[in-house]
């Protein structure tokens, strides 16, 4: 530690103080709790060979599960893009009675325990729930089928994209949309060509945030999933099966593949935002 | 009158949306729990057990909230002061706990200090236990909410430079001072942000938390835990009685996190 | 010598922000540090604060060195290009920080904040915060807090580049008086040469890392020592062909010359005084600069630049004049030499 120490005051010699002791703080707190646990990842996998390793991420009951999470993740998140950027919009552009609460209430999914959320959904859609019990009777069941995972994941990305929208919106200069009018665009064209251009790399940051945590998600998906092999069975799902059978090596696999997919998923956007940002200065 | 009309439409139809979506679940819980009238509500949440659960869920919470808070500052200190190569990578490092699920949050301790896990032989010669118990407990807590502090912390401590504290620092004051009394007031209302959402995400945490304790009722089990385990013993009224306490919980952060943002849009001004 | 610096060398990547830079400065003096931007004045002036390290030479305050003296010890006071007033603080605590770190006590903190305040005429604006001042009082400020501790070194960093050009002229001013009131020995960077000459007691000119000149304005201005500090200093119009001018030889080791507005002189052809010393030439342009016009000439070619009286006859745009040129300087990539009108000069002998 003393010499990673030394090795930052020479490459710093601001008169500002407290390099050395925040920046060894720093670095030792992530390396203790993030990165040191992570790397175990590798230590565990390192006694498998990569056929088994392979054989257990392949696994035809975990590529249902991939197939669930990565299709439900999806279509949440795109039925999330499109309410986030209507919500973002009417909390920008328009004064109504309730909105500063509706605007408060965004972040319920991120204050409201995972856990509370997920039984309260699956109660809600249940064939006995005040939603549920509408369905039912058209014979659409909700709670433990895929539709259900799906509404679980909107519930949980619904501050992802509204909140990545609304900055954008609010900084964007009414007076952009005032002068396309003044030249005679109608409403909606203004909208598509005006606006939606400016707020797509963060509806795009958006999308891919609320993918990324819906892909991830438990306490919320799990109770209304039900757990069904090859119908209901998500990828965070078949990791705790997997760790409740102690069979720690599968568990770690298919967390690894995960693991891996989540950073390449911000990697992609990280980079589209750069193009379309780069795109925007012109 | 058009333009009116898609006003009103769009209006009803966001309303609707989080209406469906976010006020009913609610609404769920506080009726399911007061259906079987008060007295049986009272009786779920002051249950030994859930007692139990909500203070090993404070207890866990308070200390995350502590460390995470520490490192946030010193994180912010650092990557904001100073420059340095490599500030890139480690601002992404402290990110990396987003963009990983709860489960796995969960896992990578089980695979530290688990049965299987390389520093089980130590804990064992020490007779120290970290997974399926309390410490196990709080470090998947502190896992998930890592960066929460510090990402609020740092965009603001940038907008802000470091002329200031340059000025004071010229003057021969100390670090604690110049934290004191020129960064600080700077951030305060920041770091009351970063802090009310950490304490929401460490106090509602389900999945991280549900792989690493073993679900020892009145031991390990955390508020979020019992809530489950209730659910799934089909006593639906004790469970959404007892996820009532952390839907109030969560109304008051909310409130809470408003004023702040609020105050922390005011100070940007 | 006050201050020294001897050789100093820093390099930032591929930038030589100071090349072999050696100087050193009279107690109680006031010294503009005149530049282009990128030319490593800033860097200079942090160096001597301590806010960088030089790669290799030495710093020399009052005798000692104080290369390894941490910022704070130097005994110097500093003052920020955007005054880094704590924004959180009032008026009376910005000035009080400095005494406060240093323990001082009470009564005489609050005295010595008193008298600060007298010294910028900001008496009644104690309670207030940075943001309810304008430009020049935060500036005003700025200087308080910096001479507060009783400095022994005065350092600012473009002291006058956040504020409007209204107010930046009473400043100077303000400033310059103040300074030597308090009699404080001060370096101040600018890249303005108009803002130096009139403030600085001595300039020190750099570019690109190494000091052009040193020197007091006026002796700059009369005998520029570098091709960069003549086209620097002053207004200079760069000419290449001057040979064509009357009075002037070519020399071949010298390409450019340089030509100051002042250094032109026009009449009416018919009143025409030195005819062997001027040449005729066409106003080509006139521009109302509030005080006086400025003529755009061209004399065989030649274009030139000079300022006249609205109180001398007026011209007109395409007016064929007779244009007399003093003297001029002459330059190449290394040298400079001060040319003096060869035919004018014979001709004043003939008039005595």
């Amino acid at each position: 530690m003393f010499s990673l120490k030394m090795h930052f005051k020479k490459q710093n010699n601001s008169v500002i103080p407290g390099f050395g002791l925040s920046m060894g703080i720093t670095v030792t707190m992530l390396s203790l709790i993030v990165l040191i646990p992570l790397f175990s990842v590798f230590l565990i996998l390192s006694d498998s060979t990569f056929r088994e390793f392979w054989q257990v991420v392949t696994d035809k009951q975990t590529i249902a599960a991939y197939k669930v999470s990565l299709s439900c993740s999806a279509i949440a998140a795109v039925i999330n893009v499109v309410f986030g950027i209507l919500l973002a919009w009417i909390l920008t552009r328009y004064k109504f009675p309730l909105r500063r609460v509706l605007d408060g209430l965004i972040e319920l999914p991120f204050a409201l325990p995972t856990a509370v959320a997920g039984i309260a959904l699956t109660t809600l859609y249940s064939g006995e729930g005040w939603i549920g019990g509408l369905f039912a009777k058209a014979g659409i069941e909700i709670s433990y089928t895929r539709i259900g995972i799906t509404i679980a994941m909107i519930f949980i990305g619904i501050p992802f994209v509204v909140r990545s929208i609304q900055p954008v919106l609010e900084k964007l200069d009414p007076q952009y949309e005032e002068a396309a009018s003044a030249l005679g665009a109608s409403r909606s064209r203004i909208f598509f060509k005006v606006v939606l251009p400016e707020i797509l790399p963060a509806a795009l940051a958006g999308f891919g945030l609320a993918f990324a945590r819906s892909m991830g998600e438990y306490g919320s998906v799990v109770f209304i999933a039900g757990n069904i092999p090859y119908e209901t069975q998500i990828v965070p799902l078949i990791i705790m099966n997997k760790l409740e059978q102690f069979n720690y090596p599968a568990a770690t696999s298919i967390a690894l593949v995960m693991v891996l997919f989540a950073f390449v998923l911000l990697f992609i956007i990280n980079l589209i935002q750069a193009q379309i940002n780069k795109i925007a200065r012109g | 009158m058009r333009q009116k009309l898609v006003k009103w439409l769009l209006i009803v139809l966001g309303t609707a949306f989080l209406g469906v979506m976010l006020v009913l679940p609610l609404a769920t819980v506080l009726v399911y729990a007061l259906r079987q009238g008060w007295e049986t509500f009272s009786q779920a949440i002051a249950e030994e057990y859930a007692i139990k659960a909500l203070n090993l869920t404070l207890l866990a919470t308070f200390i995350t909230v502590i460390v995470n808070t520490t490192f946030g500052v010193f994180a912010a200190w650092a990557i904001s002061k100073f420059q340095f190569r490599g500030k890139q990578v480690l601002t992404a490092l402290i990110d990396i706990p987003f963009s990983i699920s709860p489960i796995i949050a969960g896992l990578v301790f089980i695979l530290v200090f688990g049965r299987i896990g390389w520093a089980y032989p130590l804990l064992e010669a020490w007779n120290i236990k970290i997974v399926f118990a309390l410490p196990g407990i709080v470090l998947a807590t502190i896992f998930v909410t890592f960066p929460f502090v510090s990402r609020e912390l740092i965009p603001l401590m940038e907008a802000q430079g470091s002329d200031e504290e340059e000025a004071a620092a010229l003057m021969g004051a100390k670090g604690l001072l110049i934290f004191r009394k020129v960064t600080l007031p700077h951030i305060k209302w920041g770091l009351l942000y970063g802090v009310i959402l950490c304490t929401a995400r460490a106090l509602g945490e389900f999945g991280a938390v549900s792989v690493v304790s073993g679900h020892l009722r009145g031991q390990t089990n955390t508020l979020p835990l019992h809530v489950e385990i209730l659910f799934n013993e089909f006593k639906l009224t004790a469970a959404f009685a007892v996820s009532s306490i952390l839907v109030l919980i969560a109304v008051i952060i909310l409130i809470l996190r408003n004023i702040v943002e609020y105050r922390v849009k005011r100070e940007e001004r | 010598m006050y201050v020294e610096l001897q050789d100093i060398n820093k390099r930032f990547g591929t930038y030589q922000a100071a090349d072999h830079v050696s100087f050193s400065i009279e107690k109680g003096k006031l010294i503009g540090l005149l530049g282009p931007s990128g030319s490593g004045k800033t860097t200079i002036l942090r160096m001597i604060a301590g806010l960088e390290i030089p790669d290799s030479g030495d710093i020399l305050i009052d005798g000692r060195r104080v290369n390894d003296l941490p910022a704070s010890k130097r005994g110097i006071g500093f003052v920020f290009q955007n005054y880094a007033l704590f924004r959180y603080m009032t008026v009376f605590d910005n000035i009080a920080f400095g005494l406060e770190v240093q323990k001082k006590d009470k009564a005489y903190i609050r005295q010595r904040v008193n008298e600060l305040i007298k010294l910028i005429g900001l008496e009644g604006l104690e309670k207030r915060h940075p943001h309810q001042l304008s430009g020049g009082q935060k500036q005003r400020v700025a200087f308080a807090r910096a001479l507060a501790p009783s400095p022994q070194l005065l350092l600012l960093d473009e002291p006058f580049a956040a504020i409007d050009a209204k107010v930046r002229k009473e400043l100077r001013t303000w400033l310059r008086e103040t300074i030597n009131k308090v009699g404080i020995t001060s370096i101040f960077v600018t890249h303005d040469q108009e803002e130096a000459v009139e403030v600085a007691d001595e300039i020190i000119i750099t570019n690109s890392g190494y000091i052009e000149q040193i020197g007091s304005p006026a002796d700059i201005y009369k005998n520029p020592a570098t091709p960069f500090a003549a086209k620097f200093i002053g207004e200079s119009i760069v000419v290449e062909n001057y040979g064509r001018l009357h009075g002037f030889e070519e020399d071949r080791s010298y390409d450019r010359a340089v030509i100051r507005p002042e250094f032109v002189r026009v009449t009416k052809k018919e009143q025409e005084l030195y005819p062997h010393a001027s040449k005729r030439g066409t106003v080509e342009d006139i521009l109302f600069r509030g005080n006086m016009l400025e003529l755009r000439l061209n004399v065989d070619g030649v274009k030139l630049i000079t300022y006249r009286s609205l109180e001398d006859a007026p011209l007109a745009v395409g007016e064929e004049v007779s244009v007399l040129i003093y003297r001029l300087y002459l330059y190449n990539n290394h040298q400079v030499r001060l040319v003096e009108n060869a035919a004018f000069q014979s001709s004043d002998a003939f008039a005595i």
